[in-house]
Formats: C-alpha cells, structure tokens, sequence
C-alpha cells in the first residue's frame, strides 16, 4: 500500500508510470491535460522512463499512439470530448489492426456551445470502434483501471485497445486518497508488453492493405469474438487484481444491493457513487432498490444485465448523454437486453446531468422513488425519454 | 558521389504482379527506395495509390514492412514507430510514403508538427500533382493550368512551393528528386538515411492517368519538368541550400528547354492559353530566383560562421 492523495487525473498519470508505459503522445484539451502535463513531469524529472510526442492534434496523438504501439511498444494517450471526436478515424483503425493501446478519457460535453462539464456523449460516440469501453466510479478505480487496462488489451485473447473513462472535474480534479501501489508489486502483477504482432525491419509484416469483402468480413468477425473473449478476460483481470491487491470491483457489471431489490438502476460512472447514497436511503423507506453499474458499456455485459434483472420488477436506466431522435445511448443498450427476456421489467430512461448538470444523491432519490411508485401504480410501462433538468430546491 | 544501379542490391522491394498501373511513377520510386535503404526501411502509407499498388490480402507486392494508416496521419503514426524502435533499442528507418495530397492537404499538420518536433523520419511526398486514387482531383500541388476533374478548364492557382516550405522549418535534411533521375534519388536517400532527425524529400512524379501521356513517357516526362526549370532537384543540409547536378545547368535561364516542350505532351494542359503560358513561365522564373538566392545566401552564411 503506498497512499497519496491525488485527483482522478493524476491517479490515471500514476497508473501509466506504474505500467512502464514506454511512448506517450497527447494534446492538451480541459479536462484531460493534467493527465498529461504530470506525465511531463515525471518523465523530465527522469522518475519515470518514456518518450513523449507532443503532437499537434489529437489525430495525430491517436495515430502516434498506434505507431508506437505498432512497433512494440507500450504506449498509452489521454484525451476528451472535441479531442476524442477528432480521434474518431484512428480510434477504428487502432481496433482494426489489433493493437492493444491503452487511453484514459475525460468525459466531456461536445459543443456548441462550449461546455467543459461532464457528460458521456464522447465516449458514448465511439461504441461501434471496436474499443473495450470502461468508466470508472472513483480515483481509485481510475487508478486500477488503468492499470488492468495493460492486462486486458495485451492478453492473448484480446489485442484490442481499451478506453478508460472518468468524469470530468468530479473525478478528474477532485482530490482523493489513492492507493498507487508498490512498483515492486506491479512489476510482479502486469507481466512486459505483449501483442499479436510487431512490425519492424526483423518482423517484416505488412499491416492494412486492401481486402476483398469476404476477407474483411471475416475479420471484423474475428474483432468481435475477441470482444467476447474479451468479457471472460476482465472479469478475471479484475477477480485476480483482487486477489493480488485486495480490490476488485465485480468486472463487467458492479452490482450494488441488488439480488434481494425488486427495482434497478442502471448507469455509469461518478454519478454511481451518489446513486448508492441514495438507495441506501431509498431502502431506509422502504424502496426495495439496487443499482447496476454498468463498468463496461463496451463489451456489453449482456449474460449479468439478463441474470441481475431477472425477475425484477422494474428497471431504470440513466443517462448522461442522448442519442438524438431515439434515447439515451445506455437505455437503448440495457433495454436491447432486456427485451430478450421473455417477461422484460417495466422500463424508463431518464436523461439527466447532461452538459455537467449537478445530479445530487438527492435528485437521484426523486428519479428512482418516481419511477418505483409509478410502475406500482400503473404496473407494467415502457419509457424511452423523460428529462430531469434539475431540482427547484 | 558515383553510384551504380546495377551494384544495388538485387531484391525486388516492389514485386511483380503490383496493381499500378503501367509507367506508374509511385511504383518506380518505391524500387528505387528499396535499392538505396534495403532491409531496414519500414513504410509507413497514408491513403493514396499506394496504398492500392500493394495489391490484395493476403497478397502483397511490397517487400518492405508496411504500416499502412489513415489519410492525414502519415507523419505522426511514422513517430510513433520511430519513438518505440528508439526506445526497444531497434534498427531501422521509418520512412513515410504519401502522395501529394497525403503531404501539402490533409497531412499538412501532422508533416508540419513531425518536421518541428524534429522526429526521427524520413517524409517522401511522392508528387504526381494531384489525388489520382479517387480520380484526378486538383490539390494544392496541382500546377497552373492543369485540368483535374475539379478542375475542368484548368486550376486558377498555383502549385504550393512545398520543398521550401519545409526548408523553412530549418529540419536538418530537405531534398527534391525526380523519377527521372534515380542516382541523384537513391543518394539522397541513403543521405538522409544517415542523418538524426526529420528529413524529407519531394519526389517529382509525373503520372499517366492522371496527366494524360503515354505509359512509356514517365521519365521523359519527369525529364523535361528538369529540363525546363519547371522542377528544380536541390538539397537542403547543415542549413546550406544547393541546387543538385542534375538541374545545375539550368540555373542558366538560357539553357532551360521552353515550357512548351513539357506542356505539350501531357494533355492535361489542353486547355493551356498562351497568357497562361506566360503565367507559368513568370513563376518558373520566379521560383528560380528564389532557390539561387537561397543557395548564394545560405552559403555566404556558412562561409562567415567558418
Ligand atoms: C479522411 C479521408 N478523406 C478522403 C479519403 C479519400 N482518399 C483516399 S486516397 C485520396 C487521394 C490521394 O491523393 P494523393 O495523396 O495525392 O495520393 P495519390 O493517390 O495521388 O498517390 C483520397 C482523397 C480518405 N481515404 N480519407
Ligand atoms: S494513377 Fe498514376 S500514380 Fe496512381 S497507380 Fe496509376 S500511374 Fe501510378
């Protein structure tokens, strides 16, 4: 155990130097920067052993990622909202080549107008790349992510690159204690740089050229059987992670006073802290609820929602983004799953903290004890939309 | 420096059977590539023909590791590989091969940020005037005068002096070369080889599809671009400026073979008018007297640092 007290960004700058990330490249963007200018600093003051390319554009901090990646190093990149978006070509080409990188995300509202609050419309938008998607909760969970985030993307099963996402300014610069580990230990625990492939002048490989359709089918195929493979990995990345320094966050789903709830609620990230708050008080009244929280949107855990909500009465989902015209991007997914369950539980998707709206335990409490006397009242009910804009208090 | 072709290593770094199209001129400079840096030469390919010359999966006509990688991106996925084979302790040279469109457009940024951090690359821009894998649309290396499909009475502006440019970067190595002269290619390369840093070289590439001339003219063509001034081949290094052998003569506006002569076999210039003609001929000359100035000035100051 070695603690310090770090914000969220730090945290993830700690997990890097800890994982002997060796090529870093980013671009500034608020809230991400600190991740970067700590990563400076450690490797100017020589306590930490990397290269670092301060690119021009987060297109390039992405591609000179990959590249370093390519050549068989381990390389790691940070970025947020209009950054990410920027990104977007590279983020499918990195997935596509199969190479395993590792990338902390700020989530951040997309302008106009400008807004550098949190929201998950950035990370939301890069669900179809190919990338193994995670948010975590608190520092520390940004912290051990990171750090299994090596494990996962170099595990043989995988070779896939991994998104680790943190909201911003209430994670990213909020001071917390972390546990950042012995050096010692992690060197024991995350095994040297792994990948299906290298390509350098003794490697002679040639990565990207043109494929037939049936080819290329056929390996977008393959990207998604690494994808579930891939939910097998983090789950055991996490149990032994546990094992080994006593956390473990439940792998793909973390699910919170759920087996005896007749209600749940799904959602992901910070927010999931005040969510647990609030149930707590919610069953102090008699609010039978517990909260999924979602870990990994990408691969989604499509066995544990079906398992966890089986037999439930009703399920919330909220979000902290919308896929215009339809619905928040995490009901559209959870209630995708759960309308394979021959007896789905009632639904509704709240669209809430958009923009970086504050979303109190309080104001969570309202939105679950809402949705729990409705589905009492009028029984069974399907709700793509409802907005909560904020509380007249 | 005396160099000959035959004496270079017999490999075929761009086999039989590649998808260019005949006399293309990307596939001619990438042998010559193969020749003057061997083994340890990895490609890094942006989108562009070349990316389509390699031909089909699992198929391949390149003998060189290739990374291939989006559009704007060449630059900066080539520092990346070059940063982990610094940092793995390996042996090799990233050299990034884009075309014209790849380099002066869309990979303008990413060239221009890998050039000022100085990265460890070698940047060839393959110049065939225009973005030939979608069809011959202008860019912004497209010269005077020239029909593209988005250009149909010809382009209204001016090729971009790239190479200088990139000189005004003050990287340690910038060169200009020709398909049409490989000696004076393969030593720059093997020059640029030996230096640290970032080097980039502009590879004057006249294209059949795309220029409207006969398959067999590519080096006659890229000849006469020498010829006429229209292409200078120069070297930039230890921040001196030098016009290269093969254009020396022409420093000479006399001995420059009229604009006519280059114009005339390439049907792109169809529709060339005389007061256009006069246009591009102003900018030859112009352009000329930037590089003699270029070259007296960067040496006079070499000369008094001595
Ligand atoms: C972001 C993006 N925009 C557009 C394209 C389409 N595209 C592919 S190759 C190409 C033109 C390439 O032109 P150039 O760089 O001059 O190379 P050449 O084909 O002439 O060798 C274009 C526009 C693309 N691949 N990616
Ligand atoms: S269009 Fe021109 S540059 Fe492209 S492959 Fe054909 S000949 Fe080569």
């Amino acid at each position: 155990m070695s603690v310090l007290t770090l914000t969220g960004n730090y945290a993830v700058a700690w997990a890097v130097k800890r994982a002997r990330v060796q090529v870093v490249a980013a671009y500034p963007i608020t809230p991400q920067t600190t991740i970067v200018e700590k990563i400076s600093q450690m490797v100017e003051n020589g306590e930490m052993n990397a290269k670092l390319i301060r690119v021009e554009s987060e297109h390039s901090a992405l591609a000179a990622t990959f590249g370093a990646a390519i050549g068989g190093a381990r390389a790691f990149t940070a970025t947020a909202s209009h950054g990410l978006l920027y990104m977007h070509e590279v983020l499918w080409w990195t997935a596509g080549a199969r190479v395993p990188v590792v990338m902390a995300v700020v989530t951040r509202a997309i302008g106009p107008p400008w807004n550098i609050w949190t929201d998950h419309s950035d990370i939301m938008d890069q669900r179809d790349t190919g990338w193994i998607i995670s948010m975590a909760e608190d520092n520390q969970e940004a912290f051990d992510l990171t750090l299994q985030a090596f494990r996962i993307t170099e595990d043989d099963d995988v070779n896939l690159p991994m998104i680790v996402g943190l909201d911003a300014f209430i994670l990213s610069h909020t001071y917390a204690p972390v546990d950042v580990l012995e050096q010692e230990d992690v060197d024991k625990w995350l095994p040297p740089r792994k990948q299906l492939y290298v390509i350098d002048s003794e490697n002679r490989y040639s990565m990207g050229n043109i494929a037939y359709p049936k080819d290329y089918m056929l390996m977008r195929y393959d990207i998604e059987r690494a994808m579930e493979r891939a939910k097998k990995i983090i789950e055991k990345v996490d149990r032994e992670y546990g094992e080994y320094f006593g956390r473990s966050y439940g792998g793909l789903i973390e699910c919170y006073k759920c087996s005896d709830a007749k209600y749940l609620v799904a959602l992901m990230g910070a927010w999931a802290g005040d969510a647990k708050e609030a149930v707590d008080k919610l069953r102090e009244n008699g609010y039978n609820v517990g909260i999924m929280r979602v870990r990994f949107i990408r691969p989604l855990a499509v066995e544990k929602i079906l398992e966890y909500a089986s037999g439930k009465k009703g399920v919330l989902v909220m979000d902290r983004s919308i896929s215009f015209g339809s619905a928040g991007p995490l009901f559209i997914e959870i209630s995708s799953v759960l309308s394979m369950n021959g007896k789905p539980p009632a639904m509704k998707g709240v669209l809430a903290g958009i923009g970086g709206v504050d979303v109190g335990y309080r104001d969570i409490m309202d939105i679950i004890s809402k949705f729990v006397d409705e589905v009492e009242e009028r029984g069974w009910f399907v709700k793509r939309q409802e907005w909560f804009f904020s509380h007249k208090r | 420096m005396s160099l000959n072709l035959r004496k270079e290593p017999d490999i075929k770094y761009v086999r039989p059977g590649d998808a260019a199209c005949p006399g293309c001129p990307e596939a001619m400079g990438l042998r010559y590539l193969g020749m003057a840096l061997g083994d340890k030469a990895i490609l890094v390919v942006p989108a562009g023909c070349s990316s389509v010359i390699q031909g089909i999966i699992p198929k391949n006509s390149y003998h060189f590791p290739t990374v291939n990688i989006v559009f704007a991106a060449g630059a900066s996925t080539a520092a990346g590989l070059a940063a982990a084979y610094e940092m793995l302790g390996k042996d090799a040279v990233v050299v990034v091969w884009a075309g014209d469109g790849g380099t002066s457009d869309i990979g303008f940024a990413s060239l221009s940020g890998a050039a000022e951090r100085n990265d460890n690359i070698i940047y060839i821009c393959v110049d065939n005037e225009a973005y030939m894998n979608t069809g011959i649309q202008r860019s912004s290396l497209t010269p005077y005068g020239a029909w593209t499909t988005t250009t149909w009475k010809g382009k209204r502006e001016h090729k971009k002096d790239l190479p200088l440019i990139m000189v005004s970067h003050r990287v340690p190595y910038v060169a200009t070369a020709s398909v049409a002269y490989p000696h004076d290619f393969i030593a720059k390369l093997k020059k640029a080889a030996s230096i640290r840093g970032f080097k980039y070289i502009h590879l004057h590439a006249p294209c059949p599809v795309g220029w409207k001339f006969d398959a067999d003219k590519t080096v006659e063509v890229a000849k006469l671009a020498v010829e006429t001034g229209m292409w200078i081949l120069f070297e930039y290094h230890n921040g001196v400026l030098r016009i290269s052998p093969p254009s020396r003569p022409y420093m000479n506006k006399e001995k420059r073979k009229p604009v006519r002569e280059y114009i005339k076999l390439q049907d792109r210039f169809r529709n060339l008018r005389d007061e256009d003609l006069v246009e591009l001929e102003k900018r030859i000359d112009e352009t000329w007297n930037w590089y003699m100035m270029l070259e007296q000035w960067t040496s006079r100051e070499q000369k008094t640092l001595e």
